[in-house]
């Protein structure tokens, strides 16, 4: 957490694939244009919540063995860091729908299903604060979040999958891998991912520090 | 951890020899007046400022969380 090397890593990995997601050459397809690139933005800020998403199920796993309340506040900041991923991930897709599947929000599946997935968080932020009590809202948090993350999963990866959508990859419809997300892309890509997933982590761990700090400081005064 | 580093950068700087100019929309259209190149300027100024907030703010932290 305190290492700076990944930190330095994630930031030069996401200045190189936002220079070379401008500038890389990209397959030619009709309707999707050069927005293709927008691959390299709005895929790993999803990527990036459900890292998040999994530390804090992790987090809330180890708070139920543990009641170590620093466990608690890892899986809430966690969430907090995600939820803003999320949120950043459903605006870039509603752009990027505008402009290719014609409207912001075309009640295809996987839309419909981020949202709700995203509002099973905001639930789990709002259920935390309706609770005074430190520790059952700890206990009661950290049972709903393992709940809600294989909904999550479920909602964003098998749901889509069985009906139709708009998405590539869902409903018979083939995904980028399938025939033109070429070596080419995945150049970007693949560095995209890890470097958005790392600048995710880092923020989540400025966001807990902050918080200990605080909670250190209210202790101590 | 040094090994690990060059290796990444001898990686991205073979990537950079992989990406040969072919003739796209792109290429046809905003590289002819070289001007993406500005767009890319704009969003790496961005994107380097916000990743340099980040980093201080990470440093202030570290002072503080050395104080406590």
């Amino acid at each position: 957490m305190y290492k700076s090397w990944w930190k330095i890593l994630g930031a030069v990995l996401v200045v190189y694939s936002t220079v070379w997601g401008f500038l890389s050459t990209v397959p030619e397809l009709p309707i999707i244009r050069e927005s293709i690139r927008n691959l390299y933005f709005h895929v790993p800020m999803w990527f990036s919540m459900i890292v998040l998403f999994s530390v804090s199920v992790f987090h809330s796993i180890k708070f139920l063995r543990t009641n170590n309340p620093a466990d608690d506040i890892k899986a809430v900041e966690s969430i907090n860091a995600g939820v803003i991923f999320g949120l950043l991930g459903i605006v870039t897709g509603a752009i990027w729908a505008k402009f290719t599947w014609g409207q912001a929000w075309s009640f295809d599946v996987k839309q419909n299903f981020a949202a709700i997935s995203l509002l099973l968080y905001f639930a789990y932020l709002i259920l935390r604060n309706a609770i005074d009590e430190e520790q059952s809202r700890a206990k009661i948090s950290a049972i709903y979040n393992i709940f809600a993350f294989p909904i999550m999963v479920v909602l964003l990866f098998v749901l889509p999958r069985l009906s139709d959508s708009l998405h590539p990859g869902n409903g018979g419809n083939p995904g980028f891998n399938a025939y033109d997300l070429d070596s080419r892309m995945r150049m970007v890509f693949y560095p995209a991912c890890l470097g958005w997933i790392l600048i995710g982590y880092w923020i989540y761990t400025i966001l807990y520090r902050v918080r200990t700090l605080e909670k250190n400081n209210a202790l101590s005064s | 951890m040094k090994k690990t580093t060059v290796t990444f950068l001898m990686l991205l700087f073979a990537m950079q020899l992989v990406a040969q100019p072919q003739t796209s929309t792109l290429s046809d259209s905003l590289y002819a007046s070289d001007k993406i190149y500005v767009v890319v300027a704009c969003i790496v100024l961005i994107l380097l400022a916000l990743l340099f907030f980040l980093f201080t703010i990470e440093k202030r932290l570290k002072k503080i969380e050395k104080k406590s």
